[in-house]
């Protein structure tokens, strides 16, 4: 799994490649809690269109960005959800909990 | 050697047995058994979706003994079994057979349960994942190991063959 961050104004866009499981979610939760908690960034993006796999720990850890940025009257948007995200977050009933939009332009736009 | 018809391909068998993996309890080999058993649910006749169930169910499973029966060591042995099995119950099919085991303490049943979903928290979906993608999920522990056993059934009706 790789992780990289774009900036641009009040957004930051994490591009996230791979599988996002056991191994490496901690690194995605790091991630993601700094920017929402310590650089309370007013929107954050992540880009999961190449991502192949999210296991539970990974949707904790989604999890756990949604409700950092709802404390912090911030946004967490998804877009680029494959089959399997989709359907973790729909078996978890998190689909309609998060933000999600099929591409950049849309999730930039809304 | 035996062949079966019944179902998807007709894979050589001996008793049904398919494959057998033994790993250390490292996550980074998580992606290693999904590649498994993403290629043995294909081979074996499943739907995309029905492949994409099994292949988490396994990994969910996997996970949660890394985390909880060996508490994130990555050195402790685990075994998993997959078989074919004969259609039970009111199944019209024959079903994939996962036996996951480990030897870490004995796991308390009354922790098996899952948690419910209507409330928006990390953790605990693991369980939830297993449960919706599986037929038949059941623990026991036989002497000083955990077995957990998972079954996927195939559907005739969405079943996909391979050339």
């Amino acid at each position: 799994m790789q992780i990289s961050a774009r900036h641009s104004d009040s957004t930051t866009i994490f591009d996230v490649s791979g599988d996002i499981d056991l191994a490496n979610s901690p690194e995605v939760r790091k991630a993601l809690l700094r920017e929402v908690r310590e650089k309370r960034t007013p929107r954050v993006v992540m880009n999961l269109s190449k991502v192949r796999y999210i296991d539970s720990s990974g949707v904790a850890s989604l999890v756990e960005g949604l409700k950092a940025s709802r404390d912090n009257n911030s946004r967490f948007i998804l877009f680029g959800l494959s089959a399997s995200a989709r359907e973790v977050l729909q078996l978890s009933r998190l689909l309609k909990i998060f933000e999600v939009y099929d591409n950049e332009d849309q999730a930039l736009s809304s | 050697m035996r062949q079966r018809d019944t179902t998807g391909v007709s894979l050589p068998s001996n008793d049904g047995f398919l494959l057998k993996l033994e790993l250390h309890s490292d996550p980074q080999l998580l992606s290693v058994v999904r590649g498994a058993l993403e290629r043995l649910t294909e081979v074996f006749g499943f739907s995309p979706p029905e492949r994409r169930s099994v292949t988490r169910a396994v990994d969910e499973a996997l996970t949660n003994i890394m985390r909880h029966c060996y508490n994130g060591r990555t050195d402790q042995p685990i075994e998993v079994y997959c078989a074919r099995v004969p259609p039970s119950g009111s199944q019209l099919a024959d079903g994939l057979e996962i036996l996951l085991c480990d030897q870490g303490p004995a796991v308390d049943p009354a922790k098996l349960r899952g948690r419910r979903l209507d409330e928006i928290k990390p953790g605990g979906l693991g369980l939830h994942f297993i449960r919706q993608s599986m037929d038949t999920v059941e623990y026991q522990r036989a002497g000083t190991t955990n077995q957990f056993r998972l079954v996927k059934y195939l559907q005739p009706s969405t079943q996909s063959r391979t050339p």
